[in-house]
C-alpha cells in the first residue's frame, strides 16, 4: 500500500477531509450521475492519487459519506470523477449538487486491479451494469500502456440500453478505438430497436470473444450474481482461479478496517479488497448471506 | 510482591486524583455495579456480591467490608475508551464554502480502578483495532492508569480460564490488586506502576499474605461457571458454516444487541451525520453499532444479512474465528456478559460446544430459517 493510503489510516478518525468542489454532473445513465470535482487545496490536489478500482468516501454536508470507486482516468488525478447511482439516501441527495458546490473527499483506499499481472498476456474485462464504474479507470489504464498487452478485449452488459454506462465512451471504443486494438462488445439483457449490438446476458459474449485461457487475465465487476455465473463459465473454459479478479461491495463507512461493516468472512471489504483474486474469496461467495 | 492496607488503597485513589487523573471506578447503580467517574473509596460496592446467569443479574448484600467481591457488571473499559456515541468531525457551511474541523484529541486523563484481568486483556484487544487508526482513541488510551484487581468471585457465566485471559491479572495494568480480609498485595506491571507504589504506605508482603493472594485467583479458577473449547480455532467455526446449530440458535435469538453492546471487544459502529437546524453546521457521531441489526449489512442492493440466523452467525464466527485471521487474537475474552445480558439467556460456550459435538453436520436445504 502507498505512502499516501497508510497516513491516510492515520487520521481515519474522521478528521481531515479533503474539500473538493464539483466542477461537472454529466448523466450517464437511467438515474446515473458523474461528478466530476476538484480538490480545493491545491497542494492536497497535486499530491493526490489513485489507483484504477480505488475507493473514495464521498461527504455531503449534513447528508451523510459513500463509499465510491473512483471511474476517472488515474492518469489524470487533478480532475475526479465518480460515477453513482441514485437509489439511496445519500446518492439522492447528490443529485442536487450542481457546478460550484462542495464535497468531502476521504481517499483512496483499498486494493487496486492489478494491471501488472496481465502483462504480456490478454486482458479480458468483464462489466455488469454499473460494474462498469470501477473498471473505467482499468480500462484507461490499459489503454494507456496498451503495448504491454496482447489482447484487451472488453465486455459489458446491462439490463437495458439506458443502463449502459458510459454509452458515448463505448460508441467511442467499439469504432474509433478498434483501430488501436480494443475488443470491445456490448449486450443488454433486453434489446429495443435502437440497440445495434448483442441480447442476451454478459456470458453469451463469451464464445464470440475468442478467450485464450492460458494467457488471459480476467477483471470483472457488477451484481454479486452476475460475477459468481461469470466466473463460472470461465473457469469452465479453463481461464485459472489465480487470474480472476473481482471488485466487491458490502457497506463500507470507514475504509480503513475500523467500522466492521463490509466484512466477508476474515476480509475486509474496504482496505483487503474491494478487488480480490477469485481463489481468495471464492468459498466464500459461495455461503448465503455471509 | 508488596502489601497495602485499606488506608494505604484510599491513598492510592487520592495519589491518582492528585496526579491529575480522573478516577473511573465501579459503583452501584440501578441494581447493577457500573463503572462511573468516581470521586474515592466511598463509592465502591462496598459489602456487595453479584448473582449472575444467563440472562439474570442480581446484587446481594453481604456483611463484611469487601469492596471488590464480584466479577463485573454490563460495563468495561471501552465505555470509556470507546465512548458510545463520539464526535468525529465539525462541518460548517458559509456561502457553499465547507469548512472541516476536526475536533479537539480529548485531554481527560482516566485511571481505571478494580478493572478485571478480561477487560484489561479487552482493551488489549480493542488496541488492536482503534491505536494506529483513531488518534482520539490512542490519546485516552496513553494517558490512562489501569489499576487491575485479581478476581476472586468469577460470576456463574465466566470463562475467562479457557480463553486464558484471567482471573489473575498477566498484563495491561500498571498496578494490580488482591484484596484479602483486611488490605491488598499488590504488583506493579510498569515502571510507572513502580512510581505510584513507591509514593505509597506500602510494605514487603508477607509469605502468608502471598499465598493468600496466590490463593484468590486459584479458587476462582475453581469456581470459573463456565469452560468452552477453543481449539480448532477458527477452522471449527469456518467449516461449519450450515451447520444446524445457527438454524437453533436463531429460533431464540431476539437480534436485540445487548450481546455486542455489553461486549467488551466489540468494536463495529456507524458513523452518522447530523445537521443543524440553520442549516450551517454538521456535527458527523460515530455510534455503537451491532451486527444484530439489519441494516448493519445494508448496500444499495439490499441486505446482506436478512435472517438472524446469518447475523448471529457472523458475530460468532467474528468473536471466536476470524477475529484471529484479522487480528491475530481471539475476539473473545471469557467475560461471559454476553451471556448474562442476553434477555433469553443464549450462551456462547454452549453454541461452541455443540457445533463441535457435531462438528461437520449439515442443514437440510428445505429448513426455514427465521
Amino acid at each position: 500500500m502507498s505512502m499516501a493510503a497508510v497516513s491516510e489510516a492515520e487520521i481515519a478518525g474522521g478528521v481531515r477531509r479533503k474539500v473538493a468542489t464539483i466542477r461537472r454532473v454529466a448523466i450517464e445513465a437511467y438515474e446515473t450521475f458523474t461528478y466530476w470535482a476538484v480538490l480545493e487545496d491545491p497542494i492536497v490536489r497535486r499530491a493526490y492519487r489513485f489507483e484504477p478500482g480505488q475507493i473514495n468516501m464521498l461527504g455531503l454536508f449534513g447528508v451523510g459519506e459513500i463509499p465510491v470507486s473512483v471511474s476517472s482516468d488515474p492518469a489524470r488525478p487533478l480532475i475526479l470523477g465518480h460515477t453513482i447511482r441514485a437509489c439511496g439516501r445519500v446518492t439522492n441527495a447528490f443529485k442536487d449538487l450542481k457546478r460550484g458546490d462542495e464535497i468531502t473527499i476521504r481517499g483512496p483506499f483499498g486494493r487496486p486491479w492489478p494491471i501488472a499481472q496481465a502483462r504480456g498476456g490478454d486482458l479480458l474485462i468483464v462489466a455488469g451494469g454499473l460494474g462498469m464504474a470501477p473498471l473505467r479507470s482499468a480500462v484507461y489504464t490499459a489503454i494507456r500502456h496498451r503495448g504491454s498487452f496482447r489482447r484487451l478485449i472488453v465486455l459489458v452488459g446491462a439490463r437495458g440500453p439506458e443502463h449502459i454506462l458510459y454509452p458515448y465512451e463505448m460508441d467511442m471504443w467499439a469504432n474509433w478505438l478498434r483501430s488501436r486494438g480494443i475488443e470491445l462488445l456490448l449486450t443488454v439483457d433486453i434489446a429495443d430497436d435502437s440497440w445495434p449490438y448483442d441480447e442476451g446476458v454478459v456470458t453469451t459474449l463469451f464464445p464470440k470473444a475468442h478467450i485464450d485461457p492460458r494467457v488471459t487475465t480476467v477483471f470483472t465487476c457488477g451484481p454479486e450474481i452476475m460475477m459468481r455465473f461469470a466466473i463460472r463459465d470461465l473457469l469452465a473454459r479453463g481461464v485459472p482461479e489465480r487470474r480472476i479478479w473481482l471488485s466487491m461491495e458490502r457497506n463500507m463507512q470507514c475504509g480503513v478496517k475500523l467500522c466492521g461493516h463490509c466484512q466477508l468472512g476474515p476480509k475486509f471489504v474496504c482496505a483487503d479488497g474491494p478487488v480480490f483474486r477469485y481463489d481468495e474469496i471464492g468459498p466464500l461467495m459461495e455461503v448465503s448471506e455471509l | 510482591m508488596r502489601y497495602l492496607d485499606r488506608r494505604g488503597f484510599a491513598g492510592l485513589l487520592a495519589l491518582l486524583v492528585e496526579r491529575g487523573h480522573e478516577l473511573i471506578g465501579p459503583t452501584v447503580r440501578d441494581g447493577a455495579i457500573v463503572l462511573d467517574r468516581i470521586d474515592g473509596v466511598a463509592e465502591l460496592p462496598r459489602g456487595v456480591r453479584e448473582i449472575q446467569g444467563p440472562g439474570s443479574y442480581r446484587l446481594e448484600r453481604t456483611d463484611d467490608d469487601r469492596l471488590f467481591a464480584w466479577a463485573h457488571g454490563p460495563d468495561s473499559g471501552k465505555s470509556f475508551l470507546f465512548p458510545s456515541r463520539e464526535v468525529v468531525l465539525n462541518t460548517s457551511r458559509a456561502n457553499g464554502n465547507l469548512t472541516v474541523e476536526p475536533p479537539a484529541l480529548p485531554s481527560t486523563k482516566y485511571a481505571f480502578v478494580g478493572l478485571r484481568s478480561c477487560d484489561l486483556h479487552a482493551i488489549e484487544v480493542q488496541d488492536r483495532v482503534f491505536m494506529i487508526a483513531d488518534p482520539a482513541y490512542r490519546a485516552r488510551r496513553e494517558s490512562a492508569v489501569f489499576i487491575g484487581l485479581n478476581c476472586e468471585f468469577p460470576g456463574k457465566t465466566c470463562f475467562c480460564s479457557s480463553m486464558g485471559t484471567g482471573p489473575r491479572c498477566s498484563f495491561g495494568y500498571d498496578l494490580a490488586l488482591t484484596e484479602l480480609d483486611d488490605g491488598f498485595t499488590i504488583e506493579a506491571g510498569t515502571p510507572l506502576g513502580e512510581e505510584l507504589l513507591t509514593a505509597l504506605a506500602s510494605r514487603e508482603a508477607t509469605m502468608d499474605e502471598d499465598r493468600a493472594s496466590l490463593a484468590v485467583t486459584e479458587r476462582a479458577v475453581a469456581d470459573m461457571g463456565r469452560t468452552v473449547d477453543i481449539s480448532d480455532m477458527p477452522n471449527l467455526l469456518y467449516r461449519n458454516r450450515e451447520h444446524p446449530r445457527w438454524d437453533d440458535v436463531a429460533a431464540r435469538c431476539l437480534a436485540c444487541t445487548n450481546c455486542t453492546m455489553v461486549c467488551p471487544t466489540c468494536f463495529c459502529h456507524d458513523v452518522v451525520d447530523s445537521i443543524s437546524i440553520t442549516g450551517t453546521e454538521s456535527t458527523r457521531t460515530r455510534e455503537w453499532a451491532s451486527c444484530f441489526s439489519e441494516e448493519f449489512s445494508h448496500m444499495a442492493a439490499g441486505e446482506v444479512r436478512h435472517s438472524v440466523r446469518s447475523r448471529y452467525r457472523q458475530w460468532l464466527t467474528h468473536k471466536f474465528a476470524s477475529w484471529i485471521d484479522q487480528f491475530g487474537t481471539s475476539g473473545c475474552v471469557g467475560c461471559g456478559r454476553c451471556i448474562t445480558w442476553c434477555p433469553v439467556g443464549i450462551d456462547v460456550t454452549q453454541e461452541i460446544n455443540a457445533i463441535r459435538a457435531t462438528d461437520g453436520e449439515v442443514r437440510l436445504a428445505e429448513a426455514v430459517t427465521a
